[in-house]
């Protein structure tokens, strides 16, 4: 067993501190695994376990960059951190290759991209002419599924679709014909039919040329199905490594555990949420009985609409350049259920969740509001009508302002609203902390001194100051990681149940969407093709796009990932 | 494409349009009698109220920014006592001093202007953007500091003064350069060249501190991009990472601060040319101001405003073709 | 109060030492020019009186003795042609830098975030007017505008308030568009439409939401304009066109100085040195205070994944430069 492709020991990188006292930031400490020759690891993790610092480590990329890295490792037999500068740029691309989260950014605008994986060919077989280089890119291009790849091959990033910029990602990587292929979040930036396509090219690839892979994702889903061995890290260790079988079905280590069973599965009847551990943040939901969120689900029927939206349209840009991003949609929210909606990027779900609260004036439709039509109301007729619609946004950053601190934030609709005085206001804001699991000594904090989930939790506690009805909650756990997600998603459950709120929840992410909805509406190109009960949409999909959405979902169990591989094959 | 380009143009003419109508009324009706300015200070009371007819002024003011504006488009006659003189379109006017009209005037100072503005972009183009690609290669170094130094002083010297300095060292102290006189280049190559090497050192010298910066900080943010990553991790030689990638990158924005400027060099140098003693458009300008000869200044205004203006609607389409990622709107 | 990140500023601006060096440079200068009366006093000469008997009428009227004329009496001689106090003129011509520069880059200032937030806030109709109305200034060449502009003023109007009013009048638009890009992009955050989902009225979110965030660009800015004001004052006096005769003034001293050069070289340089330090110390505390305003200068070292947040277009870059080039003097 000496001729492993991947041999790290002892890696240890530590990264220059900032401003801070301290000597820096350990991201990987002490790690050791190998790789053997045509195999399949993945490493997966949360965000800050230092996974991709790793990968970035067998390329030495941290080269020059200040960063120190201690430990060995062998990339086929080149000893990477002691080699030469030659000796790394022939590795670099030619034994092992690389490809990156952001397809759009790791490409040069500027160029063709049949020239760019040319000119990295031309690297690596140096007497190629730049005729041969050319052909050799476009067979590349042709390999990975770029249509008409001649003609595609002179275009430039930005006229490709993420997906066809991760396929040329990989045809760069597979110019030179490596050894290792790795690939650092391959299929982040991307939707989840786009996704299956990558990680199916990935998996074809790799039986073609038996190359090895190092998958690094912190989606477990996407391990399942594409690697035979799994490593987890946390906090730049090792926590467990094995068969991805056996790592994925029967975990040894209680984090592996807990991520497990964090990770929301499309194929659950809904009540997953509710079914969740109690996560260990959110201290109310330990003592409530962890049964299925409430008898909505079955007086949804009869519950008279709260919301009512007919034929919401949008478009965007002045005339002649005009887009439409919702083309038509209707639908109703009723008191006390909770609406998922679903859809890729670009099916204007995030424009409709606008429209809902008024943020954004629909361009054309109606929208009324417990029987009141309040679509066309101006800015000052609609301020009374605020304080019951409130939203959840999706990114904790730029949704607390960063200059005031989180009390001063959750305190501001009771502000706005005049008539309190200032030590009630303070109370209340506390009270609303509290509530959302976050300590009220905090409220003199600033939003940078707490990690994502605990921001999000800000968001929602400020959201429920004014005393909404209807919450409308925009991918608010698609910036967290996945234990963070559960417990985020457990909050928002438990209090659509006790203050008896109504919820339209927007996501791209399937499972998310099925653990926590009564009812579910499937987006597609600013229409809603499909829409109905949670399970009888997921379980019997209609149109043919739910139904391939609902294959694409990457699965946690190896084996149903291979059959659903197969499926997608066969479709 | 062409319908972006067209677009654009349209901009500026809009924004001409507006800039010749706030001039038109800060000068014209700006405190002085124009009648009095354009007669001289000899004229009794009979003469001026006869200039000021000719001029139109006793017309209401929307009456007489149309005659300018016809004069613009379609030519305009003026008569001078003794008779009539056309001037042709686009008429600016005729200048208080001479008589001569303002378009004349200006033409006849731009091919100084343009000798001065173009060889001095040659110079700051190479020691602006060497000196910035340099710095940005070298970062952290000894090298980089010191250009930095120079950069900053560079920037922080008026032009007068490095051109004082540059007289006193190779005119008076060293001899080596006449004091620079205006030599046509149809006339003589050699010493147009010659004595125009003083004002486009000076000019360049305050250019290249600013392209210096530019290119630095715009190489240095294209080395932080994703794609030179890529390109490292694919094991590319750093020569040909920032050579090839990293510095065209940076190059639309160099490009189109490139066209502006020129834009604004064609108005004239006013202090170059003033310090030097070059007859170009600046030098006019500051001599019009001197002796409130408003037709000249006001058509130099304009003139130099059309200049930037459709420098500034060039660099936007340079910019766009330059960096394709840039959405055509 | 305890802003985190202005407070943050502070602590980054002051672990420079160039910015502390230039802060320190400008701190003298700036006690030099208010204390001009009292240190002209000291000297016992005033900056006005013309000294014939210390200028060689023979040769042109050039300072006798050597230096330009440097004596216990004139600490850094007289003026050629005239004889009057080099040292006196040269304080009071601080004076004058200072106050047109920094009055200029307070009206430039205030109009420019007015007209900003006005356009960035308002609606299509009001946006596309002020918009273009920038374009239009930036447009304008606006030395040569400044030059024009003090030519249809009245004599008796003061001087150094009107180079105040006409450079701050004449460059403002940078300011605006800055502030009006910021206020487009702020306006689109979360946070903002969170403030508008609580009841917020427009005011109430432009002081609570937006103003804040502008302080840092528009600081920024500010400190980029001063040395550039300062230039355009010196430009405007070496075209003869700035402060007036018996007031003396930097830019007015190097204008003379062009016919002097040969003769008396001392009197190039003394103006020229003042003014160059002085631009110098100004740009170099213009750039400390950007890096230390702009988090994005903090290092980008790392290679991971997830550098949080989108990362500033290109096009502001671009964008930003050519408002730069307006107050160039050439």
């Amino acid at each position: 067993m000496t001729a492993d492709l991947v041999e790290v020991r002892d890696l240890a990188i530590t990264f220059p501190g900032g401003t801070g006292a301290v000597d820096g930031v350990r991201a990987v400490d002490g790690l050791s695994f190998t790789l053997a020759a045509g195999g399949a690891l993945g490493i997966v993790g949360e965000s800050g376990s230092g996974k991709s610092t790793v990968a970035a480590a067998l390329l030495d990329l941290h080269r020059g960059t200040g960063a120190r890295v201690d430990g060995t490792v062998r990339v086929d037999g080149t000893d990477v951190l002691a080699a030469p500068d030659h000796a790394l740029r022939a590795l670099r691309g030619g034994t092992a290759a690389m490809i990156f989260q952001d397809p759009l950014s790791s490409l040069d605008p500027y160029y063709a991209i049949g020239d760019q994986i040319a000119e990295v060919h031309r690297v690596h077989r140096p007497g190629t002419s730049r005729r041969a280089a050319r052909a050799r890119a476009v067979a590349a291009l042709d390999r990975v599924g770029i249509p008409d790849a001649a003609r595609r091959a002179r275009s430039r990033p930005h006229e490709f679709s993420g997906g066809m910029r991760q396929r040329a990602l990989i045809a760069m990587a597979l110019a030179c014909e490596p050894r290792l292929l790795i690939a650092d979040e391959p299929t982040t930036a991307l939707d989840v039919t786009v996704q299956a396509q990558i990680l199916d090219l990935l998996h074809t690839l790799r039986a073609e040329t038996g190359m090895g892979l190092l998958l690094v994702t912190h989606d477990l889903g996407v391990v399942a199905g594409s690697v035979d061995e799994v490593l987890v890290m946390r906090g730049g260790r090792a926590v467990e490594r094995g068969p991805v079988g056996q790592v994925l079905g029967a975990p040894r280590e209680p984090y592996t555990k807990d991520l497990l069973a964090a990770v929301p599965r499309i194929e659950t009847a809904r009540g997953g949420a509710a079914a969740l551990p109690a996560p260990r943040a959110a201290l109310h939901a330990a003592d409530r009985p962890a049964a299925a969120p409430g008898p909505a689900a079955d007086a949804s029927a009869a519950a008279p609409p709260l919301l009512e939206a007919a034929g919401l349209r949008r478009e965007f840009g002045r005339r002649g350049r005009r887009t439409t991003a919702v083309a038509d949609v209707s639908l109703t929210v009723r008191a006390g259920e909770t609406l998922g909606l679903v859809g890729e990027s670009g099916s204007g779900k995030t424009t409709v969740g606008r429209m809902l609260v008024r943020l954004l004036d629909p361009t054309a439709g109606t929208l009324h509001y417990e029987g009141r039509d309040i679509g066309g109301l101006g800015e000052r007729a609609l301020r009374p009508l605020r304080s019951d619609l409130q939203m959840v946004f999706q990114d904790p950053v730029s949704s607390l302002n960063p200059r005031r601190t989180i009390g001063e934030s959750v305190a501001d609709p009771l502000r706005a609203a005049g008539g309190l005085d200032d030590a009630e206001v303070r109370r209340r804001a506390r009270d609303l902390l509290e509530r959302v699991g976050l300590d009220p000594a905090w409220y003199h904090r600033y939003p940078h001194e707490f990690s994502g989930g605990q921001r999000q939790r800000v968001g929602i506690a400020r959201a429920l100051a004014p005393s909404p009805r209807l919450l409308v909650c925009d991918e608010p756990v698609s910036a967290l990681d996945v234990t963070t997600q559960a417990q985020v998603m457990a909050l928002l459950g438990e209090l659509r149940r006790d203050l008896g709120l109504s919820l339209v929840f927007i996501a791209h992410d399937l499972a998310v969407v099925r653990a926590v909805s009564d009812r579910v509406a499937v987006m597609r190109a600013g229409r809603i093709v499909e829409e109905g009960p949670v399970d009888a949409v997921y379980d019997n999909p209609q149109h043919p796009y739910t139904q391939g959405l609902l294959t694409a979902v990457p699965v946690l169990d190896p084996q149903a990932a291979a059959d659903r591989r197969a499926r997608r094959a066969a479709a | 494409m062409t319908g972006y380009v067209l677009r654009r143009l349209g901009g500026a003419l809009i924004v001409l349009f507006l800039l010749s109508a706030l001039v038109y009324l800060l000068f014209y009706v700006a405190p002085g009698d124009p009648a009095k300015l354009a007669c001289g200070p000899r004229c009794n009371a009979e003469q001026i109220r006869q200039v000021r007819e000719q001029l139109h002024l006793g017309e209401p003011l929307l009456q007489q920014y149309l005659h300018f504006l016809q004069g613009l488009v379609a030519g305009r006659d003026y008569s001078t006592g003794t008779g009539v003189l056309h001037c042709h379109a686009p008429c600016l006017g005729l200048s208080y001093q001479n008589d001569q009209p303002v378009t004349t005037l200006l033409a006849s100072r731009l091919p100084v202007t343009a000798s001065l503005a173009l060889g001095a972009m040659v110079l700051w183009l190479l020691l602006g953007v060497g000196t910035g690609l340099l710095s940005a290669l070298r970062r952290g170094g000894t090298t980089e500091r010191v250009l930095t130094v120079l950069t900053l002083a560079g920037t922080a010297t008026p032009v007068f003064i490095t051109g004082l300095l540059l007289l006193m060292l190779f005119c008076a102290g060293l001899q080596w350069l006449p004091f620079p006189t205006y030599v046509p280049l149809t006339e003589d190559p050699e010493q147009w060249a010659w004595n125009l090497l003083l004002p486009w050192t000076a000019l360049a010298l305050l250019e290249s501190a600013k392209y210096a910066r530019l290119t630095r900080s715009a190489t240095l943010e294209t080395l932080a991009d994703d794609h030179i990553r890529t390109f490292r991790a694919y094991g590319l030689r750093e020569r040909a990472v920032i050579g090839r990638h990293a510095l065209r990158g940076a190059l639309p924005p160099v490009i189109a601060l490139n066209a502006i400027d020129l834009g604004t060099m064609f108005g004239g140098a006013m202090l170059t040319e003033t310090l030097f003693g070059l007859p170009g458009i600046g030098r006019l300008t500051v001599q019009s101001v001197r002796t409130v000869d408003l037709p000249v200044v006001v058509g130099a205004v304009l003139g130099i405003g059309a200049a930037v203006v459709l420098a500034g609607a060039i660099a936007d389409v340079l910019y766009a073709l330059a960096d394709r990622r840039v959405t055509l709107t | 109060m305890s802003d985190p990140q202005e407070s943050g500023a502070w602590r980054r601006l002051r672990a420079r030492p160039s910015a502390v060096a230039a802060a320190a440079v400008l701190a003298v200068l700036a006690l030099l020019a208010l204390g001009a009366p009292l240190l002209s006093a000291l000297e016992g000469q005033d900056p006005t009186t013309y000294h014939d008997q210390l200028i060689d009428s023979a040769r042109g009227g050039v300072p006798t003795g050597s230096l330009g004329g440097i004596s216990a009496d004139h600490w850094l001689g007289v003026e050629p042609g005239t004889g009057r106090d080099l040292f006196s003129r040269l304080l009071y011509g601080a004076q004058v830098s200072l106050l047109v520069a920094l009055g200029a880059t307070v009206v430039q200032v205030l109009i420019g975030v007015a007209v900003g937030l006005a356009a960035g806030f308002g609606n299509r109709l009001l946006d596309g007017v002020l918009s273009r109305f920038t374009d239009v200034l930036v447009a304008l060449p606006m030395l040569v505008f400044a030059v024009a502009l003090t030519a249809v003023v009245p004599e008796e109007f003061p001087r150094p308030l009107l180079l105040i009013v006409v450079i701050g009048l004449l460059n403002w638009g940078g300011v605006s568009r800055i502030v009006r890009a910021q206020t487009l992009s702020l306006k689109k955050l979360d946070h903002v439409a969170a403030a508008r989902l609580g009841g917020s009225g427009p005011w109430r979110v432009a002081r609570r939401e937006l103003l804040p965030a502008l302080a840092a660009p528009v600081i920024t800015y500010a400190a980029i304009l001063v040395p550039s004001n300062i230039v355009v004052e010196a430009s405007l006096s070496f075209l003869g066109i700035g402060v007036k005769p018996p007031t003396s003034s930097w830019g007015q001293m190097l204008s003379t100085a062009t016919t002097w050069f040969r003769a008396d070289p001392a009197y190039v340089l003394l103006p020229a040195a003042c003014l160059f330090v002085t631009v110098l110390a100004f740009t170099v505390l213009g750039d400390a205070v950007r890096g230390a305003l702009d988090p994005r200068e903090r290092s980008r070292l790392r290679v991971g994944t997830r550098t949080a947040g989108p990362r500033p277009a290109r096009k502001q870059a671009a964008a930003a430069a050519p408002d730069t080039t307006k107050g160039a003097a050439r």
